[in-house]
């Protein structure tokens, strides 16, 4: 199963389990959720393609007692709705769970309408909210039921591309998988196979997290010495001041890679896209190099 | 003063409630726009009060038109909700009362507004999720503004509202002609093109405006255009 799939049927799980528990709906994966929808329809709601509804009908649910979870693809749910996640949820003091799907440019060929790497950094001008990237599908259970049956405000941004293997829980923490060397290389979710092969011979540290908000700036500092790469699969520097917050008490050198703020203008896969972003192993590889990796 | 002495304050009072906020001992058609729609549904029809804020039953009353929140505030004072001394402080850095109101800082008030178009979709979601929890009884009421209808999600929750006949939510719109390019065909007919049940009345007659939000319409959501006079 791919990281949708496990949503789907993690989240509908979940709608059998707890009834506070309530899914929005604008088109996008409502025919997946069929079967959930028959069995809770006054819980799995369909507004039709009508994003900026979606987000505030769950902000509506939330200030009744419900758990919404909102549900699109990132552009929309949370670039075009994102007056609506600000107001009627944070300034609300409502709480809920949003799930993206397509992450910075899964839909390659769909072209920029359809490319959300903004989405993390649109979030972390919200107060509070916790914001998890998953590296592979098996971590999605885990993170949506953490997000889920918690009581603040989460982002959940799956995407198409993963590791070959899972390597985090939902606890937040950040894992240490490679400690030998002076850099300190932190991938984000689906973008530690790529740093694994670009460090492969190179002596440095590697760490990975799928849990960007709150991060684990405890473990960040433990493992981090002077110098860190951070490597994100959305827009780069996203976490930049989370780094520094977390090391300012002390010479550091930070490196953000992740997705540039350049419209490609391009089609074709995701893969084709990295390297435009420097973010295929090779590319990846030289900016590290070239940092004193 | 005690809350028990505070309800006993009148449609009579709301005026020197209002002098309280504006300064002014004479007041303006817009800021009393809503003042009258706002007395009714409070004094006669909303199943709330200041003991029952919190009541998971309560009916909700949503304020989406957040700008001139004065008539509102004067309203939640002579009901109780809040103590009239809180009106001498509107506006100031540390008073629970802002040009536009925050529901974690005013009891009664259901949502945080002052952006337009956010109090029709967030009561859809509210009526939906009382209805999910088997509160069918339990009415939403959403004030909005004819001009704050220029806001295109205001369409998205009267579409997707009328198609699933969401019949427990009832939309207020004072109408005091302020859109910018008007509603040729009147608003009523926007929302009775998709299936709201559409009711337009004075929005100064007590009694048109309580038989118009207490009328059973089973099946459709209801709207009631309140027509006052014309923005000045």
């Amino acid at each position: 199963m791919d990281m949708r799939e496990t949503f789907v049927a993690e989240t509908s799980a979940l709608l059998d389990d707890d009834p506070r528990t309530a899914l929005v709906l604008a088109d996008i994966s409502a025919a997946a959720f069929a079967e959930a929808e028959h069995r809770h329809p006054d819980r799995v709601l369909n507004v039709g393609i009508r994003e900026s509804l979606m987000v505030s009908v769950a902000g509506g649910l939330a200030l009744t007692g419900l758990r919404p979870i909102a549900h699109s693809y990132a552009p929309f749910l949370i670039e075009r709705a994102f007056e609506q996640v600000k107001l009627d949820f944070a300034h609300q003091a409502a709480t809920g769970v949003l799930v993206s799907i397509g992450a910075s440019y899964d839909a390659a060929q769909a072209g920029r309408t359809h490319h959300s790497p903004g989405d993390v950094a649109l979030v972390d001008t919200l107060p509070g909210w916790a914001v998890r990237v998953p590296g592979h599908p098996a971590e999605v259970p885990a993170l949506l039921r953490e997000s889920v049956t918690g009581d603040g405000s989460g982002y959940l941004r799956l995407s198409t591309r993963a590791n070959s293997a899972p390597h985090a829980g939902a606890d937040g923490s950040l894992v240490p998988l490679r400690t030998n060397g002076n850099v300190l290389v932190v991938a984000v979710g689906p973008m530690l196979d790529p740093v694994l092969e670009a460090t492969r011979d190179l002596d440095v540290r590697v760490a990975y997290t799928n849990t960007v908000r709150p991060f684990d700036t405890a473990g960040l500092r433990a493992l981090a010495g002077e110098t860190v790469v951070l490597v994100e699969p959305y827009l780069a520097g996203t976490s930049a001041r989370i780094v520094a917050d977390a090391l300012g008490d002390r010479p550091h050198r930070t490196l953000c890679l992740g997705v540039t703020r350049n419209d490609l203008r391009r089609y074709g896969t995701p893969a084709d896209h990295d390297p435009a972003h420097g973010l295929d192993p090779a590319g990846l590889r030289r900016s590290i190099v070239d940092f004193g990796g | 003063m005690t809350a028990a002495t505070e309800r006993r304050l009148g449609y009579a009072d709301l005026p020197a409630l209002l002098t309280r906020m504006t300064g002014d001992e004479k007041h303006g058609p817009s800021a009393t726009s809503t003042l009258d729609v706002l007395w009714v549904l409070y004094d006669q029809v909303l199943r709330i009060g200041p003991d029952t804020v919190d009541s998971q039953a309560r009916d909700r009353f949503l304020l989406s038109k957040g700008h001139g929140p004065m008539a509102y505030y004067a309203v939640l004072a002579a009901k109780g909700f809040i103590p009239p001394d809180w009106l001498d402080t509107f506006g100031a850095y540390d008073s629970p009362l802002g040009y536009h109101p925050d529901r974690t800082l005013v009891p009664g008030v259901e949502i945080s507004s002052g952006s337009l178009g956010h109090g029709l979709p967030l009561g859809v979601g509210v009526a939906l999720g009382l209805r999910a929890q088997g509160l069918t009884d339990t009415r939403t009421y959403v004030l909005v503004g004819d001009a704050e209808l220029d806001e295109g999600s205001n369409h998205e929750a009267i579409a997707y509202a009328g198609a699933t006949g969401l019949d427990t939510l009832t939309a207020v719109v004072v109408d005091n002609r302020s859109a910018t390019h008007g509603w040729p065909g009147g608003i009523g007919a926007r929302f009775a093109a998709n299936g709201w049940s559409t009711a337009t009345v004075d929005g100064r007659d007590h009694r048109a405006l309580r038989s118009a939000f207490t009328t059973p319409l089973p099946g459709k959501p209801h709207v009631v255009v309140a027509v006052v006079e014309e923005k000045g």
